[in-house]
């Protein structure tokens, strides 16, 4: 798989994201991952994002392979017991999935079934340790599997925390239980996460995440109803004065990228609809062809 | 304790339609301490059913409604009742159906088990799950506390020691980190748990 062959061997890798609809038209989702497959990577396939019913993301990473993408395929713990989590990670295996990415998941209370059952069985650390598992042969239980699976697991994680201290104990926690890569949160202050990334494994593959403000309405709700993420003043600056926000915001994830370079090993580009720039935004960054 | 929370006296009232002669049984305990089944609220509710047409040929408490030995002596001597109020909590209603054949009407809400901390201010804090870790968290259960049960958190939906759920509701995990810095033990918190 290129995504884990390119982290692997220290390359900087770039991944793009799709987040299914609700919804049971593939072509609406087709229309955006086209601007994404053959640009980036990897493309992560959300796993119905802020606890709304979606698309499973199962099934839309299969038909970005058959799209000839190459998924990372998103499973949270919040809606699937330890035995639902292992079948659909069998199931994704056969269907020729092998990126995963492991995060708890919003709670329902937040997402559009509010009264829906939380079930987080498992918690992002027991279910990455579960795929290594998997990756030997066994299931939970010790109950052996036909062959061993190959899956290259990943797990988020927010340099931009206000609790720095205890964010590095949850990455270092995480990259204990078998988590070969590190999706995070938006950054827009690339000093907050030079200074996490020094505290981390120099061998540790961090991606930064990446989203092109697109406006200061945009830069505003961010940095004050969004929690955890962090926009230095500068930054909502430029946006509020530029007479093109959408390339202004464009522009700062170009630079963003230039700066975070040396200090990542990828970086983890979230268009939120402006997924046709995404290529302009890698080719001005430097990040050539894949 | 565990905490109940008296229904709409409507619903009761609903429950007890066409039952006559109800025995009214509150609790010593629990139902005593949150005010929802002790001497004063057992005369409250008799007045009340009595204004609405009931006759109410016994009111008491049993000290532990849900020890059935306790129970039992008391309803051993009843008799002439058509229908059983317990102000308990569920497990004292469940308790009293044991030793009837008479409907038993509950009148409370059985909330959770919590802990006191100011006259009418109860807060959960045990899920009575049958495997306790609370040593291991400071004192903070977090199969409990936590919205997600997590049991190697903070997930990232905690930010300012508040949880994503909303509502003012604390990260348990925020609670337990807080507790470690104090203690100057930061680093257990990553230690792998389940």
């Amino acid at each position: 798989m290129n995504f884990s062959d390119k982290l692997m061997r220290g390359e900087f890798a770039v991944t793009g994201e799709i987040t299914p609809h609700k919804g049971v038209n593939p072509g609406r989702i087709r229309e955006v991952a086209k601007h994404l497959i053959g640009v980036v990577d990897a493309i992560n396939v959300t796993d119905n994002q802020r606890s709304s019913v979606k698309a499973s993301s199962l099934a839309v990473s299969r038909l970005l392979i058959e799209w000839g993408g190459e998924p990372i395929y998103q499973l949270t713990c919040r809606d699937r017991n330890r035995i639902a989590l292992q079948s659909d990670l069998l199931g994704a295996h056969m269907l020729g999935l092998r990126n995963v990415l492991i995060i708890s998941g919003d709670h329902p209370a937040i997402g559009d079934h509010p009264d829906a059952k939380p079930v987080y069985d498992l918690d992002s650390v027991r279910l990455i340790e579960t795929i290594g598992g998997l990756n030997q042969g066994r299931d939970m239980s010790g109950g052996r599997l036909d062959e061993n699976c190959d899956f290259f697991a990943g797990a988020a994680v927010n340099p931009c925390a206000h609790d720095q201290e205890v964010e590095l104990i949850k990455a270092r926690r995480k990259i204990a239980a078998g988590a070969m890569f590190f999706q995070t949160q938006v950054v827009y202050d690339v000093d907050m996460f030079k200074a996490f990334m020094s505290q981390l494994p120099k061998e540790a593959k961090v991606l930064a995440g990446i989203i092109p403000l697109k406006s200061e309405k945009m830069a505003d709700f961010m940095s004050t109803k969004m929690p955890g993420v962090s926009i230095p003043a500068d930054v909502i600056a430029e946006i509020a004065k530029a007479k093109d926000p959408c390339k202004a915001g464009l522009d700062q994830a170009v630079r963003i990228i230039r700066e975070i370079r040396p200090h990542a090993s990828g970086v983890h580009i979230m268009a939120l609809g402006l997924e046709e720039h995404v290529k302009t935004i890698i080719s001005e960054a430097g990040l050539h062809g894949l | 304790m565990i905490i109940t929370k008296k229904k709409p006296y409507e619903e009761v009232k609903k429950a007890l339609e066409g039952r006559k002669n109800v025995a009214v049984i509150g609790c010593g305990r629990c139902a005593t301490t949150c005010e929802t089944g002790g001497e004063k609220e057992v005369a409250e509710i008799v007045k009340l059913l009595e204004s609405d047409g009931h006759k109410v040929p016994y009111s008491g408490l049993v000290e532990a409604q849900c020890d059935l030995r306790l129970s039992r002596l008391e309803l051993r001597r009843l008799d002439g009742y058509d229908a059983v109020l317990s102000m308990a909590c569920g497990s004292g209603a469940s308790a009293l159906s044991d030793l009837t054949d008479k409907p038993v009407v509950t009148s409370n809400d059985t909330m959770f088990l919590g802990v006191v901390r100011r006259h009418g201010d109860y807060v959960e804090r045990c899920g009575m799950c049958g495997d306790c870790t609370i040593s291991d968290t400071i004192g903070i259960c977090v199969k409990t506390r936590c919205a997600k049960g997590l049991l190697n958190g903070p997930c990232g939906g905690s930010h300012d020691g508040k949880c994503e759920v909303g509502g003012e509701r604390d990260c348990a995990w925020a609670l337990v980190a807080e507790r470690m810095r104090k203690a100057g033990r930061l680093e257990e918190l990553g230690k792998r748990r389940g």
